[in-house]
């Protein structure tokens, strides 16, 4: 195939052009909805209700616009934009899968979209049903029994859980766990969350990759609260001596705590319990397909063994008699971490994954995730630096230190992808790897496109030694080319300026 | 002029040691350099432990204390205006001047010479 | 056939791909990595998988029996409203591309978001009356728990924090757990009437707070006299911390009129839909100054090599990915696609029809009120002015009250009982701009008639 018949697809044409903003498409007199006239009685009423010193004195000035101009609007935006939907979006550790459209149906349903968070629980015995059922799949999936699906996302799962384990410590008397250790591979929002719950990250040298006993047996001690581990890690490595190394920190009283991003790739095939986790998060919005809706909302559900449960936060749903009621009465909790219950249609469109693909679907999920990144490794190992392999789990990553000789780098590398219509892997992370290209093809690609996606990266590897410029200078067939991160950074514009 | 093995350099200065970063520390950080923080004047500082931040677009460096001391003087060009850091890391782009408290602390720094031969050593020239 | 219609790979191209990787089969390539032990644990259970059709009817058959609040006249509020949301909002925001897109890490191919997420901030910084906005948060509790956070991180040395008891309940639990392990001591200040006891407010300056927080309106509907909360802040150096609700900012001051240094808010009622209260957006706004300490993601306009305009994530060296264990905030997404909701929205009703659906908002409250008083004078439990909501008092227990008013078709408002003893009997209506005369006439006539006021 030649470079141009793969090239941008799906954002060339009507995608260039350049979409004013709101501000600027503002016509004084114009306004995108209709509303019926005000009442006669409407000055008097709110002027009894309310007092002119609390009326807004600063002018409202948002834009006018017609409905016409806001619909062309966001569809002009919605096309300058890269989706799974229109193309392979290989990001690493993301786990950009397709998103059923039966899910966004259901969800859609003013079952959910109309139900209020004060309605009476007989009112909503369906919901909860839902909702109930969910928590004992992903209970049931992670042996891991005690579920929250609150947490928004998966940085606030994560901090949710170790609020949980604090909390587990405090009720122990062990006050003194604080060290969270956390291996160099880990997701940066790790040591954050540790940090945001009053915790010390403390930070694990790899050896090969991989977590390293003797390193971590080295910080282990009585003030140690947990082990955060990504299993498989952030190189799409399974951590072998996981057993060995649960062993070493439940025998100083620590708990594990799995990262679960990566939880697809094994989902099905891989009990969390059985390696020693004592409390994961789950992003719902990676494993059990919700989209990622441009970077939310997700979901960060916890499961935590059945001794940690007692803290969790409130409500739990419980089922009785066959119904379900909500519990607020836990002395333990930590209390809550959002208003309500969670991203509902998050847990509706989680809900129905589960419900169509069952176990044995959710086995070829992690089934094929696996066995389409060992194929597009096999395709690229000859190209590229791999410097962990040969083998992976759902994602590897490669160097592109090969390709730097000739001024190269691995940013280049994905801004090429573009031009052949391709969204980037995920780059430099993680971070020991210096110009890493991390690449996770989620199980729903099929091998036509791992193949014309391993072709396009073999012709960018043979660009970055005939023709480097070609690949420093990408991409060209993008609505904008390279931005001026610096002067955005140095200079703050944030907002479209007044009038 | 002597250097930190975190890639600060400092030089004495009568009674106060200016302190700064190296120009391969700027280098490391794509010499786009967008914001530097810098402790207040009076402040007491520790050898080895953070006073401030330099950060580029995509990357942040802390900067570490090559001595204990107070902080006499910061440069506020620099806070105003971090280009200048990149442009002249070792002269105009000086971050703070600090007067020592433990003077001793100076000899344990690395000499130029020491310094280069720790940047052969990280592989780099 | 697969059990998984969403993997595409055939049983042919499977056997190819396994050859090409040199393993015998799937069950091997991990069988290859992780320890055999672990592999395929028994008692995983779940249910048969469903197909499309079955799975519809089995939804169709589990929530059949669900009354959702819009399919009866709702009083309900109390942090999540049913209000007007304009039919585009749902076409625009549920295009795929918006969709199934990923966090704008490449900005070249997200374009289209950026722009969205900077439009967005616009839109809440305007609203607000604030200098910038960031992209977005989780909901309006968790943006209260970041604000508290970075006002804690301005003052160092200062260990307390203040807040009004008249602030959501949920949104109190949520920044004591935010903080509950910093060793950081939350004060709560009383109210009378519904309203903060300000003379309580003045004595928390000597306590030198790191923050002090209002909310407008308050958890009862009640307006506050923000000003005071403004003042006791410069007087003691705190920082001012607004919780304001933007659906009433077509109408009320906005925190940047009175002072706020950071304004949050929640943003479910700017065309988001109730969703059980889990479909929501939290507003983050504050003054220039705090720019570099702002948690989450932030959206800058900028130029390409070429000089043409685009927009990049900003000052991202703020966020974990980068700082890590000092980052300003574990966050790493925003809830982009619910941002995208109330940029759409707003974008459709201009300030105009804004203002006119708050406007109409706060003239059925008081229809209500003024319907109700007719009815029963001292059925008001608290007289200050107010915006959306208004707590009624009734003549028995409140729950007991909703029971019998939802036999006649209503969902009549919030109990008020977990507050304690002296609200057995309190209600917390909400009417929004989509009640009718007709079924406000209706709902207090239902009150008397069931002897409840």
């Amino acid at each position: 195939m030649s470079n141009d018949d793969q090239k941008m697809t799906t954002m060339t044409g009507f995608g260039l052009g350049e979409v004013p903003t709101l501000f600027e498409e503002s016509v004084s007199g114009r306004q995108g909805v209709s509303l019926p006239p005000e009442t006669p009685d409407t000055e008097n009423l709110v002027t009894s209700l309310i007092p002119p010193s609390h009326i807004r004195r600063v002018p409202l000035s948002l834009p006018e616009l017609s409905e016409f101009q806001v619909v062309r609007h966001f569809t002009r935006l919605s096309q300058r934009t890269l989706s799974v939907d229109n193309t392979f979006y290989p990001l690493g550790s993301c786990t950009m899968k397709y998103n059923p459209k039966l899910n966004e149906a259901i969800a859609a349903s003013d079952n959910f979209a109309g139900s209020h968070p004060s309605q009476p629980e007989e009112s909503l015995q369906g919901l909860l049903a839902i909702y109930y059922q969910l928590s004992q799949w992903l209970g049931a999936l992670t042996g891991l029994p005690g579920v929250s699906l609150q947490p928004a996302a998966g940085a606030h799962g994560e901090f949710t859980a170790l609020l949980v384990a604090k909390a587990y410590f405090r009720d122990r008397g062990e006050v003194q766990r604080l060290q969270v250790l956390v291996p160099d591979t880990a997701h940066g929002t790790n040591p954050a969350s540790a940090t945001r719950c009053g915790m010390e990250p403390i930070a694990l040298t790899s050896k090969n990759g991989k977590l390293d006993p003797t390193e971590l047996k080295h910080h282990l001690s009585e003030r140690t609260a947990c082990l955060m581990i990504t299993n498989p890690n952030t190189l799409g490595l399974f951590e072998e001596e996981i057993l060995e190394i649960s062993a070493l920190v439940h025998e100083v009283g620590a708990l594990v705590y799995l990262d679960g991003a990566n939880f697809n790739a094994l989902v099905g095939r891989v009990r969390p319990a059985d390696f020693g986790a004592d409390l994961m998060h789950i992003n719902l919005h990676k494993t059990f397909s919700v989209p990622h809706g441009s970077g939310g909302p997700g979901s960060g559900p916890i499961c935590v063994r059945e001794t940690l449960a007692p803290y969790l936060p409130v409500p739990i749903v419980e089922m009785r008699d066959g119904q379900f009621r909500l519990r607020s009465d836990r002395p333990k909790s930590i209390g809550k971490v959002r208003t309500f219950f969670g991203n509902i249609p998050a847990v509706v469109r989680a809900w129905a994954y589960i419900a169509q693909l069952g176990l044995e679907g959710l086995r070829e999920v992690s089934g094929h995730a696996v066995l389409n990144a060992n194929y597009l490794l096999k395709l690229l190992a000859q190209y590229y630096d791999v410097p962990y392999g040969p083998r992976c789990m759902h994602e590897f990553v490669i160097d592109g230190t090969r390709q730097k000789k000739s001024g190269v780098k691995a940013l280049d590398i994905a801004k090429k992808l573009l031009d052949f219509g391709f969204h980037p892997p995920t780059t430099y992370f993680p971070l020991i790897v210096p110009e890493a290209l991390m690449i996770e093809p989620t199980e729903t690609e099929n091998k036509e496109t791992l193949e014309a996606f391993a072709r396009a990266m073999i012709e960018i590897a043979k660009l970055a030694v005939d023709n480097p410029s070609a690949v420093t200078s990408a991409p060209e067939h993008t609505p904008v080319s390279r931005l001026d991160e610096l002067s955005a950074a140095r200079n703050p514009i944030v907002t479209w300026p007044e009038l | 002029m002597r250097f930190s093995k975190t890639h600060e350099w400092a030089r004495s200065e009568g009674e106060v040691v200016v302190v700064g970063i190296t120009e391969y520390a700027v280098e490391q950080l794509n010499k786009e350099i967008v914001f530097v923080e810098l402790p207040p004047v009076g402040k007491t500082i520790k050898q080895g432990e953070t006073f401030g931040v330099v950060e580029a677009v995509k990357t942040a460096a802390d900067l570490y204390a090559p001595l204990s001391g107070t902080v006499e003087e910061i440069n506020s060009v620099v806070s105003e205006e971090p280009s200048l850091l990149a442009q002249d890391p070792v002269n105009s782009g000086w971050l703070i001047k600090i007067r020592p408290s433990q003077p001793a602390e100076w000899d344990a720094l690395l000499t130029a010479e020491q310094y280069k031969k720790l940047l052969e050593e990280e592989g780099h020239h | 056939m697969r059990s998984n219609p969403f993997v595409q790979t055939t049983l042919q191209q499977e056997q190819e791909m396994l050859a090409a990787v040199e393993a015998a089969s799937i069950d091997e390539l991990f069988s290859q990595q992780v320890p055999k032990k672990l592999l395929n644990p028994q008692g995983m259970a779940l249910e048969q998988p469903l197909s499309e059709p079955e799975l519809t009817r089995r939804l169709r058959d589990l929530v059949s029996a669900d009354i959702p609040s819009t399919r009866r006249i709702s009083f309900l509020g109390g942090g999540c409203y049913d209000h007007f949301i304009p039919a585009a909002v749902e076409s625009l925001a549920s295009r795929s591309e918006f969709v199934t897109a990923y966090t704008p890490y490449q900005p070249e191919a997200s374009q289209g978001t950026l722009q969205a997420f900077f439009e967005y901030q616009t839109l809440m910084a305007r609203l607000y009356a604030m200098e910038a906005s960031n992209a977005s948060l989780y909901d309006g509790a968790s943006a209260l728990g970041e604000a508290v956070f970075l006002a804690l991180g301005v003052h160092p040395d200062r260990r307390r924090v203040v807040l009004p008891m008249t602030l959501h309940p949920q949104y109190r639990q949520v920044v004591k757990s935010y903080i509950q392990h910093l060793d950081v001591e939350v004060i709560e200040i009383p109210f009378r009437d519904g309203v903060t006891d300000y003379d309580a407010l003045k004595q928390v300056v000597t306590l030198q707070p790191a923050a002090i927080v209002s909310t407008q309106p308050n958890y009862f509907g009640c307006l506050e006299d923000v000003d005071r909360f403004c003042a006791a802040a410069r007087e003691c150096g705190a920082l001012f911390i607004a919780v304001a609700d933007p659906f009433s900012l077509g109408l009320i001051r906005p925190p940047g009129e009175y002072g706020a240094d950071i304004a949050v808010g929640e943003g479910q009622p700017l065309g988001l839909r109730q969703y059980w209260g889990g479909e929501t957006l939290g507003i983050f706004t504050s003054r220039k100054e705090f720019l570099r300490r702002m948690p989450g993601r932030l959206v800058g306009l900028t130029r390409d090599r070429n000089g043409k305009r685009g927009f990049v994530l900003t000052l991202q060296t703020r966020e974990q990915h980068i700082r890590r264990e000092k980052a300003t905030s574990n966050i790493c997404t925003n809830h982009a696609l619910n941002a995208l909701r109330a940029t759409i929205h707003l974008a459709l009703l201009g300030p105009f029809g804004l203002r006119v659906l708050a406007r109409r908002c706060a003239r059925n409250l008081a229809y209500f009120r003024k319907c109700l008083l007719e009815q029963a004078p001292h059925a008001l439990a608290f007289s200050a002015p107010a915006f959306r909501e208004t707590v009624v008092r009734l003549k028995t227990d409140a729950r007991e009250a909703c029971a019998r008013l939802f036999q006649r078709g209503f969902y009549a408002g919030i109990p008020l009982r977990d507050l304690g003893a002296d609200f057995e009997n309190l209600l917390l209506v909400a009417v929004t701009e989509k009640r009718t005369d007709d079924e406000i006439e209706a709902f207090v006539a239902a009150l008397k008639q069931e002897g409840l006021v």
